[in-house]
């Protein structure tokens, strides 16, 4: 009780965005603490990629347009469902928080609500952001190529860290509305894994039986997978950056107030 | 800050999970600069009544003031003057104990420099400098007990509740913690303290309130529930059941306390002179030889024990 204590006195807006960087940097000491987590982090996507390559390269190939390797078409599929699969991290640490006794202790402080779940979903933008370069270089070594120049380059970035934003949001509500960490893990599986698969993240949609393909071609996922694609190949974008946009545009529309709510109310 | 001498008022407060009733109309007063120690069996309604105060649960009925803020209507107000520690302790495990004062404190708007500052002044306080920087995964339990009283304590808020801060620690971390929270009296906080700890109540809190089944059962300073309970007790242990059934006839009349399975007999005794000088006169009349006996003062026990078990069970 020595020193007499100083107080910030900021408007309310920049005080919950002193919240939020105190929760980024919270969040962000948990992923780089939590070793393993970490090594997950980078080995897993490169092990994807190297395995997909392998096995399926060979046989997809002819199907896709000529002079077009596997490994190219291949990369953008990667990335995408590494990004949407990282997901999960967000919603078990959401979870996590809110098992633990100390959400009692941020709902006890002055603090804003929103921080607690933007440290989660912004510090997972960074580690995603990390994996997602680690998985290029990897890519570079066994030999991925691309004609994207440094514009391509910034907006494949911009639909990725959108997307990777929006996603995290979604997984927020989960870990927010999952009674359990497993649960939080089936619940993202079932969501993530039906959508990264019946997309055109690994192979063309041409071969698929028609209902598969009119899902798969009318989903979110297919939708950032050929946005980003079309810019590493150098082919016509179409209608696809657009509808990456909108497409997280609309999710964190939806799952940023549901997730900011619902945690809001849990334990209430 | 208006309410005048009072830190936290509670009048009439209700509060029901579903159909179950865990608070029925509760009332009491903490004045400024006191500690109030909330006493009551598992489920009584303590932690309930705790959450509401320190604005995590919502009440159903009644009036809830802190400061004289409004619990519901001025949650953020009463956020900034209150300091929570609860049963289980909330600090962030990957994160050192220096990380979590500073986090903690800077969410309760200090600037960071003061932040800074006063998590060296409380590591320093709580004997934790030498761990300071150490994840708080590693720290034993009673470590954690402490830097979890300390983060409440970052921005100095005038009132500190304590749910249960002793529950589950060995003796020795137990009085430790005691020491602490006497300091912290000593420096002008008020607390409301809760625990199944009869002893805790007895050693720190300057009013008890003893809460069972949703209701206030009694209160006012552990001297005055002793004094409720009234007389002193006269304890005799018998050494088999026949000098034990010859005393029992012999002492039928009086308020006796019988337990055949210990050979105990507890007799009440307001005069202890002349009162103890009766029974013995009376047993040595019966031929009823006693094998040891001893006169017990009335304790915070026997006054928890005696109301609650009027009332029966309580639920969480």
């Amino acid at each position: 009780m020595a020193t007499k204590l100083k107080f910030n006195s900021y408007p309310r807006v920049v005080q919950s965005l002193i919240d939020s960087a105190v929760m980024i940097k919270r969040s962000s000491t948990h992923i780089i603490r939590n070793t393993d987590q970490l090594l997950g982090t980078f080995f897993q996507p490169i092990m994807f990629l190297v395995l997909f390559a392998a096995v399926f390269g060979g046989a997809i190939e002819a199907s896709l347009p000529a002079g077009v390797s596997y490994l190219n078409f291949l990369m953008a599929g990667i990335i995408v469902q590494t990004v949407a699969f990282g997901s999960t991290t967000t919603a078990i640490a959401v979870c996590n928080d809110l098992q633990k006794g100390i959400i009692d202790r941020f709902r006890s402080l002055p603090m804003s609500n929103i921080a607690v779940l933007n440290g989660h979903v912004i510090s997972d933008l960074f580690r995603n952001s990390i994996s997602t370069v680690v998985m290029i270089l990897a890519g570079l070594v066994i030999g991925f190529r691309s004609s994207a120049n440094v514009v391509d380059w910034l907006m494949i970035a911009g639909i990725l860290l959108l997307f990777t934003f929006a996603i995290s949001w979604l997984a927020a509500v989960v870990g927010v509305v999952a009674k359990s960490v497993e649960s939080v893990q089936w619940l993202t599986f079932i969501i993530i894994f039906p959508l990264t698969f019946a997309s055109s993240a690994f192979v063309p949609t041409e071969g698929m039986t028609p209902v598969l393909k009119a899902f798969a071609e009318n989903q979110p996922i297919t939708h950032v997978v050929e946005a980003v694609r079309a810019l590493i190949l150098g082919t016509p974008i179409e209608n696809y950056g657009w509808l990456a946009v909108a497409w997280s545009l609309g999710i964190l529309a939806v799952a940023i107030p549901l997730a900011t709510y619902l945690y809001s109310r849990k334990s209430a | 800050m208006g309410a005048g001498k009072l830190a936290i008022e509670v009048e009439n407060l209700t509060k029901s999970y579903g159909k179950t009733e865990v608070l029925k109309g509760v009332s009491f007063k903490v004045e400024r600069g006191t500690m109030l120690a909330l006493l009551g069996p598992n489920g009584a309604g303590k932690t309930t009544t705790v959450r509401i105060l320190s604005t995590l649960l919502s009440r159903d009925g009644g009036k809830v003031t802190v400061e004289g803020f409004d619990t519901a209507k001025d949650a953020d107000k009463v956020r900034s003057v209150i300091g929570l520690t609860g049963q289980s302790a909330a600090v962030d495990e990957l994160l050192t104990g220096r990380e979590n004062l500073v986090m903690m404190g800077r969410l309760y708007r200090l600037t960071r420099q003061s932040a800074k500052k006063r998590a060296n002044e409380l590591l320093a306080d709580f004997d934790l400098l030498t761990s300071a920087d150490r994840p708080a995964k590693t720290y034993s339990g009673g470590m954690r007990r402490r830097l979890d009283l300390a983060v409440s304590l970052i921005a100095a808020p005038p009132i500190i509740f304590l749910d249960e801060p002793t529950t589950g620690l060995d003796p020795r971390s137990r009085i430790a913690m005691w020491e602490i929270i006497r300091k912290l009296m000593k420096g002008g906080t008020t607390i409301l303290l809760t625990t199944q700890y009869l002893e805790e109540a007895d050693q720190l809190a300057d009013n008890i309130v003893l809460i069972d089944g949703g209701k206030v059962a009694a209160e006012g300073t552990a001297k005055q529930l002793k004094n409720q309970m009234g007389s002193d007790r006269l304890e005799l242990v018998f050494s088999n059941k026949k000098p034990y059934r010859a005393a029992k006839n012999a002492l039928t009349g009086m308020q006796l306390n019988e337990n055949e399975a210990q050979l105990t007999l507890v007799v009440p005794v307001d005069n202890p002179n002349d009162d103890v000088r009766a029974v013995l006169e009376k047993l040595n009349a019966a031929k009823a030889s006693v094998d040891s006996l001893a006169l017990h003062k009335p304790t915070l026990d026997d006054v928890f024990l005696s109301i609650t078990s009027k009332q029966g069970k309580g639920v969480e």
